[in-house]
């Protein structure tokens, strides 16, 4: 399999294709023209070594592969409609500018255009980690375990639907940008969050989602230093991740957070993460992936379980429910609640969401239930709700750690 | 989210017995499936689609230790309807899935009206759940 490899290549690639993009404004081609230019990079800069300037480099040959492509487009055009098109682009390529500036505004615009919201979650992500994150295509399939051809087919999908909605190269409107926002840490998330997902369950995928989300994230970051948001998805990012060498055991099995081993968490992270909670919590408005944020922060800080200081928790999770109306918060809200004031505080909070049809058959409702009910020592009643909750998760890792928890209910 | 879509179908009675189908409806039916499936792997859905023989010859294979394994007919004889073939798509949402397998379920039988064939919707399991 091809791989772009080096990590200087794919930080430079977001610039080097915004600047393509903005010089002949075909997003779809340029983006193909970039992967070539990369490759071809990573092919010859080894044997050659770096060229003095290696983001001029690499727009000068992308540039180079677009206007053989447009030639040969054309020329095919000529010969197949006998009509003569407009002369070739000029080849020689004029310097790319080289502030700063321009090229951090690129790659904004370009995180912006990968995430835009006429695309289709799936397609997003898949553009935005070949286009920002310059993966190839084999190497998103992987990590996705989907067929190669699937994902190309994802990809160039998403080009002719930015190319059909006619999405300009441009920042959005400022009255969009915060909406537009919105999209781009929900695709960052969700990225994150399949690499949570695929590295307990498929070993040995090449890419590491987790450590791309958190590259995606670091450099959105890095462009919009002042936003909180953005902060805080990096911040939340980090503080969960930092906890992944003791999150599952030898044999893949889930550890739950109560039971894992505080000492095998990343401290550099965690240390990272609180930092940013802190400082973007004095710089204003606070969004919910602060909230989330600080909420993982609380559970990092504590050195053993009994340390975490649940109250705190209960009013992070209380303002996170006012903020939006999403069932799921309102059961981790239940979790702490039942953590303060006793299992039955938690268990009258579930009865509401038992009415709720967003999460009323979801098996989390019922791992809850089974759990609360345990520590409230009705066993009996808590066994259905751990077979219920092992029946209806569609994942193996979770599914199995119910069935255990069930089994070893049943044999005490 | 990936499914695997089942095609469940009776055993050749009524509108099913294919062999009795004019060329046309045959032909229509394989263009129709032909179409679906292309239209799956443009849009980056379809992560694999395969038809099966049909069951006559198939067998069920278990064994508790025993060497060779017991080989047999196994239900199939009783059985009124069998799989006669999957898709397993990644989609963004258990609806998109519902709106494939309806889709599919429209495949033309005789008279190139839509057969209604029973397809099983399955959620395929993954890795950890998606929560952070």
């Amino acid at each position: 399999m091809k791989t772009t490899g080096e990590p200087l290549l794919r930080e430079l690639a977001p610039a080097v294709l915004g600047a393509v993009v903005r010089r002949y404004g075909d997003f779809g081609a340029a983006e193909d023209a970039v992967q070539e230019a990369l490759l071809a990079a990573a092919l010859k800069w080894p044997r050659t070594g770096l060229p003095d300037d290696p983001r001029a480099w690499l727009i000068h040959v992308a540039a180079r592969r677009l206007t053989d492509q447009i030639r040969s487009e054309s020329a095919r055009r000529r010969r197949e409609t006998k009509v003569a098109l407009e002369a070739p682009p000029d080849e020689n390529v004029v310097a790319p500018p080289d502030e700063a500036a321009v090229e951090e505004d690129d790659s904004l615009v370009l995180l912006f255009m990968c995430c835009h919201p006429t695309l289709t979650r799936p397609s997003a992500i898949a553009l935005t980690l070949r286009a920002v994150g310059g993966l190839t295509t084999a190497e998103i399939a992987s990590a996705f375990l989907v067929p190669e051809a699937t994902m190309a087919q994802r990809i160039s999908r998403a080009k002719q639907s930015i190319k059909s909605s006619g999405v300009g190269f441009v920042m959005p409107p400022p009255r969009e940008r915060s909406a537009r926002l919105g999209a781009v840490l929900h695709v960052l998330y969700l990225i994150f969050n399949e690499g949570y997902a695929t590295s307990a369950g498929a070993a040995h995928v090449r890419v590491d989602l987790s450590v791309e989300a958190i590259r995606l994230a670091r450099a959105a970051h890095a462009l919009l230093p002042d936003s909180g948001e953005v902060s805080g998805l990096l911040a939340l990012m980090l503080l969960t991740d930092a906890r992944r060498a003791a999150r599952t055991g030898p044999h893949g099995e889930i550890v739950p957070l109560d039971e894992q081993d505080r000492s095998l968490w990343d401290t550099e992270a965690i240390a990272e993460g609180v930092q940013l909670v802190a400082d973007a919590s004095t710089r204003g408005a606070i969004g919910s992936y602060l909230l989330q944020a600080a909420i993982a922060s609380v559970h990092d800080e504590a050195p053993r379980v009994e340390d975490t200081d649940w109250p705190r928790i209960v009013a992070l999770y209380g303002a996170l429910i006012h903020m939006s109306d999403n069932p799921m918060l309102a059961l981790n809200h239940a979790v702490a609640v039942a953590m303060v004031e006793g299992p039955a505080a938690g268990l009258a909070l579930l009865e509401k969401l038992d009415r709720d049809p967003r999460i009323k058959d979801h098996y989390r409702l019922d791992a809850v239930r089974a759990h609360l009910l345990e520590r409230s020592g009705q066993v009996a009643a808590a066994l259905p709700c751990y077979e219920a909750a092992a029946e209806k998760t569609a994942s193996i890792p979770e599914r199995n750690y119910l069935l255990l928890k069930l089994a070893r209910l049943r044999a005490s | 989210m990936k499914f695997m879509l089942m095609m469940h179908a009776p055993r050749g009675t009524g509108d099913y017995k294919i062999n009795a189908w004019k060329p046309e409806e045959f032909r229509a039916h394989i263009q129709f499936m032909k179409d679906l499936n292309k239209g799956l792997r443009d849009a980056g859905e379809l992560l694999s689609a395969e038809g099966l023989a049909p069951p006559g010859q198939a067998r069920i294979v278990r064994s508790q230790g025993d060497d060779p394994p017991e080989v047999s007919d196994g239900p199939f004889a009783e059985s009124k309807e069998f799989l006669v073939g999957y898709w397993i798509v990644d989609v963004e949402s258990a609806e998109r899935a519902y709106a494939i397998a309806g889709k599919a379920s429209t495949a033309p039988g005789p008279g190139g009206k839509p057969l209604g064939i029973k397809i099983e919707v399955r959620q395929v399991m993954s890795g950890p759940p998606d929560s952070l």
